[in-house]
């Protein structure tokens, strides 16, 4: 028996970027929330100037710098940091969670612990023993079980702007989903179920893949028809790794699945996108990276994707030619040309 | 054949944690034996009720229950089974029909009193029968006989069954958190979960706990092993109740909860097989019955939601670790025969009590030894407790095991959340049966052996490698002992990193350890899974055999060292 009222505490949000902000504005319409962000600038700012990453801030928000406050205060916590910080971010919470704590993370991207000394590029396997989703994150690093993810095509912008959208927020219990449900859910924005949180995390991931992809096929000057080809084989190659990591097909159908993928694929301000496109034009990944200050998350999900699919004998074409492309100095155009040219038959050889 | 001493056994005797018989939480059950039944058969009765509110849901399962219980007397009839049952359920079938022809009001009437019936037959069916005097009697047997089998076989000389130079502690040895489990056992309720390899897990389980100066467990006891009288009277005044494996209908997996769910949370120390049945192959367990092991949970909220002092629930996961199992020709057969089927298994006993005594003698009268790895203890979350109880975390900061149940500051009753706990328990249970397991010298040369064979026939899949014939498969000595070094040397290094344990009789010099082996693995069967022959190699006489032996150790990744 879940009890249909929550109570007034605050809800938490753990990351002050542009999806964590846009989502403690949705979140504050219904329930007080704390914002933790970790630059004390950044909470003076939001606190006096009402206004984060241009995106004007709710009243019911408070940013907060300090994390034990956040446990402390909320049994509801939305960690909403970029996966390359996200662990050590749990390492600092950790110490003040308790099992009462429900914990739903909106990152998109895997954790890879390493060897010392070693890089993803360098290490010669990668497998589930050493790629996690953050989900599994939280588990190593906290006492906390109830674990839910949101994933699905959100653009932080058009969330913004109230226009319609949907996400899934994915976990084993049917608590963790329906406060979830309850906290996020508004006119305009629908929330969908799912218990496979390990097969929509790892959803979100591997559609940056193919989002490199579809702005390869863009700078290449290519229109619609290569597009939705480039969509569903790439949905499928999705299912296939998916499969692998220990994902349900079914997520991959969803919302956080095409839904998402479908939007990557046609946001050309993406930075994943912007990789592809450039890397058609010629570019150097190097150069590209070096402009853009911030690494594109598909960069490093095609290294250990790659590796993965190797390790897990998996046939998985466009990532392994995005592969050679990035780091083997391969072309966009005969990646393309040996995609084009690859013998293949079944459309759909999964259900 | 050397004789394989192990190093004398340290452990002293240890004292019982509660002195008086009367004061034992199982004791108390008993005595209240007919209260008991009756509190299990309401609350059941009030569980069904939630799970098929409306009278045509529950009528539909009654009428299933009365099917497969038809089927089941008419088909596969046990000596342990009730003289009335045939009786019984044609009386059920003809009232259910007759339920068409009452009222709406006369009809639930009826229905709840079939219900009860059911299920109170069922509440009494399990309810164990401890009694003071047959404990006692039944332990001095046990312990009595025992030790002059062990003696009168050991010795080969006059007299020497009355001898005692050795005891049952030199035979079965005791390792890991004793003394964990009997702080445990003082501050709450301690539900033990074994690996299952054999039917005289439930005996030596039995002697171990009585030997750890333990109060008697109750235990979940699979109803095929009342067919056999001798165990059947041991079984019942040790405290067990009964399991039946053949009945699946809802009633009666809902009473069999309740009842363990109940006896939780009035104290009575438990004991399941989460494995549900023997292992079949011979690997350590990884697919967990979540049925009995939910009741641990759910009494645990229970408990948190009762008046006054919470008590505690823990689990302690062992592993029995055997040179032999006498029922592994059976059991592999039978594994490979359905493997990559799910098949029902029907449990067959080639034993009647002639052959468990035949079964014993061959057991003492061999120096093949087994050892017994008692677990640390974990709360119902799988997280480890220090020796007060305290759960922690990773990080060995103390926290408190309720707050799991906690929703909106409130414990609640959320039975999916209760289910997902039970699936995180069981894969702790796993992990912690792969930390705690001892390897014996036994388990490795057995490992060694079938990986190199599969080695050299890589294009093999697993039953065109069992046909091969065993005279053409040969090891040379050298190559086995260098593999076998290698990963001797493994084992230890991840006994370090608390990945495994070890038996000490597997160190010292390597021809030693494997010999020890070869001496023991699988030491009474007829074929003999793997020998030396005249020229010192290593061949086998029954491949099968061998895979159950190497099954042990397969889930530690260590094929890739072969």
């Amino acid at each position: 028996m879940i009890s249909n009222s929550l109570s007034d505490k605050p809800v938490g949000v753990i990351g002050a970027g542009n999806f964590g902000t846009v989502i403690a504005n949705i979140l504050a319409i219904n329930r007080p929330v704390l914002l933790y962000a970790r630059n004390g600038h950044t909470v003076k700012h939001i606190n006096h100037k009402r206004e984060n990453r241009h995106h004007a801030i709710h009243a019911n928000i408070t940013a907060v710098n300090d994390l034990a406050k956040i446990a402390h205060e909320c049994d509801v916590i939305f960690p909403m940091v970029p996966s390359a910080h996200f662990r050590a971010m749990m390492k600092s919470l950790s110490p003040f969670l308790q099992p009462y704590h429900i914990l739903i993370h909106g990152t998109k991207g895997f954790d890879v612990s390493l060897p010392d000394g070693e890089t993803i590029d360098s290490v010669p396997v990668l497998n589930r023993k050493s790629v996690k989703t953050m989900s599994e994150v939280i588990r190593e690093e906290s006492v906390v079980v109830r674990i839910g993810c949101l994933a699905g095509p959100n653009l932080s912008k058009e969330l913004a702007q109230r226009q319609p959208a949907a996400t899934v927020i994915a976990s084993h219990f049917d608590e963790v989903i329906l406060t979830g449900k309850k906290l996020l859910r508004n006119d305009r924005f629908q929330v969908y179920e799912n218990h496979d949180i390990v097969g929509v995390e790892i959803a979100g991931v591997l559609k940056n893949i193919i989002a490199i992809a579809a702005g390869a096929l863009s700078g290449l000057g290519y229109g619609e028809n290569a597009k939705g080809l480039l969509v569903s084989r790439g949905a499928v190659e999705m299912i296939y790794l998916g499969r692998a990591l220990g994902g349900d097909v079914k997520a991959f159908l969803g919302v956080a699945g095409i839904g998402d993928l479908v939007t990557t694929c046609n946001s050309p301000l993406s930075r994943n996108f912007t990789v592809g496109y450039r890397l058609a034009k010629g570019e150097k990944l190097d150069d590209i990276l070096n402009d853009m200050g911030e690494i594109a998350e598909g960069v490093n999900t095609i290294q250990i994707a790659k590796k993965c699919a190797d390790h897990y004998k998996i046939r998985a074409l466009i990532t392994d030619r995005l592969y050679k492309v990035l780091f083997e100095g391969m072309t966009v155009e005969a990646a393309l040309d040996f995609l084009m040219r690859f013998p293949l038959s079944a459309d759909i050889d999964f259900i | 054949m050397e004789i394989l001493e192990e190093k004398k056994n340290k452990n002293k005797p240890y004292k019982p944690i509660l002195e008086d018989i009367p004061d034992w939480p199982v004791y108390q059950l008993s005595k209240n034996r007919t209260e008991f039944i009756q509190e299990v058969t309401n609350q059941t009765i009030e569980r069904i009720k939630a799970l098929r509110p409306q009278r045509k849901q529950l009528t539909d399962d009654l009428e299933a229950t009365v099917y497969r219980e038809q089927n089941r007397i008419k088909r596969n009839k046990w000596r342990a089974d009730p003289a009335d049952d045939s009786r019984f359920w044609s009386g059920i079938k003809g009232e259910l029909v007759e339920l068409g022809n009452k009222s709406q009001e006369e009809a639930d009437k009826a229905t709840d009193s079939i219900l009860e019936r059911i299920v109170h037959r069922y509440a009494s069916e399990i309810a164990g029968n401890f009694k003071q005097t047959s404990y006692r009697f039944a332990r001095s047997v046990i312990k009595f006989g025992f030790l002059r089998l062990l003696n009168g076989t050991r010795i080969k000389k006059f007299g020497a069954f009355f001898r005692n130079r050795y005891t049952l502690r030199d035979k079965i040895q005791i390792v890991g958190k004793v003394k964990m489990i009997r702080s445990l056992a003082r501050q709450g309720t301690v539900v033990m979960v074994p690996t299952h390899f054999s039917n005289l897990d439930s005996i030596l389980i039995g002697w171990v706990i009585h030997s750890m100066g333990l109060p008697a467990f109750i235990y979940g006891a699979g109803l095929n092993l009342f067919n056999i009288k001798i165990i059947a009277y041991f079984m019942n005044s040790l405290g067990a109740y009964k399991v039946d494996r053949r009945k699946k209908n809802l009633p009666y997996l809902e009473t069999l909860k309740m009842y363990s769910n109940l006896a939780i949370q009035k104290g009575a120390h438990s004991l399941f097989f989460p494995g549900g049945t023997r292992s079949r192959s011979g690997k350590i367990e990884k697919q967990l019955k979540l049925g009995l092991l939910s009741t641990a949970i759910e009494a645990q909220r229970s408990l948190y939601m009762a008046e006054g002092e919470p008590k505690k629930v823990f689990i302690v996961p062992v592993t029995l670790n055997y040179h032999c199992v006498l029922e592994a020709p059976e059991m592999i057969e039978d594994y490979l025969q359905v493997k990559g089927q799910d098949r029902y298994f029907p449990e067959q006993d080639k034993y009647g009590s002639f052959g468990l005594i035949k079964f014993l003698f061959k057991f003492f009268s061999n120096p093949s030894s087994i050892s017994v790895s008692i677990g640390p203890g974990l709360d119902v979350m799988g997280n480890y407790v220090d020796e007060k109880g305290n759960s922690l975390d990773n990080t060995g900061r103390i926290i408190d095991t309720r707050d799991y149940f906690v929703s909106n500051g409130d414990i609640s009753i959320d039975r999916q959340r209760e289910d997902e706990y039970t699936r995180m328990l069981s894969q702790r249970i796993v992990t912690e049966y792969h930390k705690i397991n001892r390897v014996f010298a036994s388990h490795l040369v057995a490992f060694v052996a079938f990986q190199m064979w599969q080695k050299k026939h890589p294009k093999l899949d697993l039953f065109s490698l069992l046909r091969l014939p065993e005279e053409e498969l040969e090891l040379d000595y050298q190559e086995f002992k260098t593999v076998f070094k290698k990963l001797r040397k493994q084992i230890y290094l991840m006994k370090e990193n608390g990945k495994i344990h070890y038996a000490t009789h597997l160190k010292g010099k390597s021809d030693g350890a494997i010999q020890r082996g070869l001496d023991n693995v699988g030491v009474f069967h007829l074929n003999r899974p793997l020998i030396k022959n005249r020229k010192g190699n290593i061949i086998t006489k029954d491949l099968s055999l061998l895979y159950y032996y190497q099954n042990r150790l397969v889930g530690y990744d260590l094929e890739q060292f072969i």
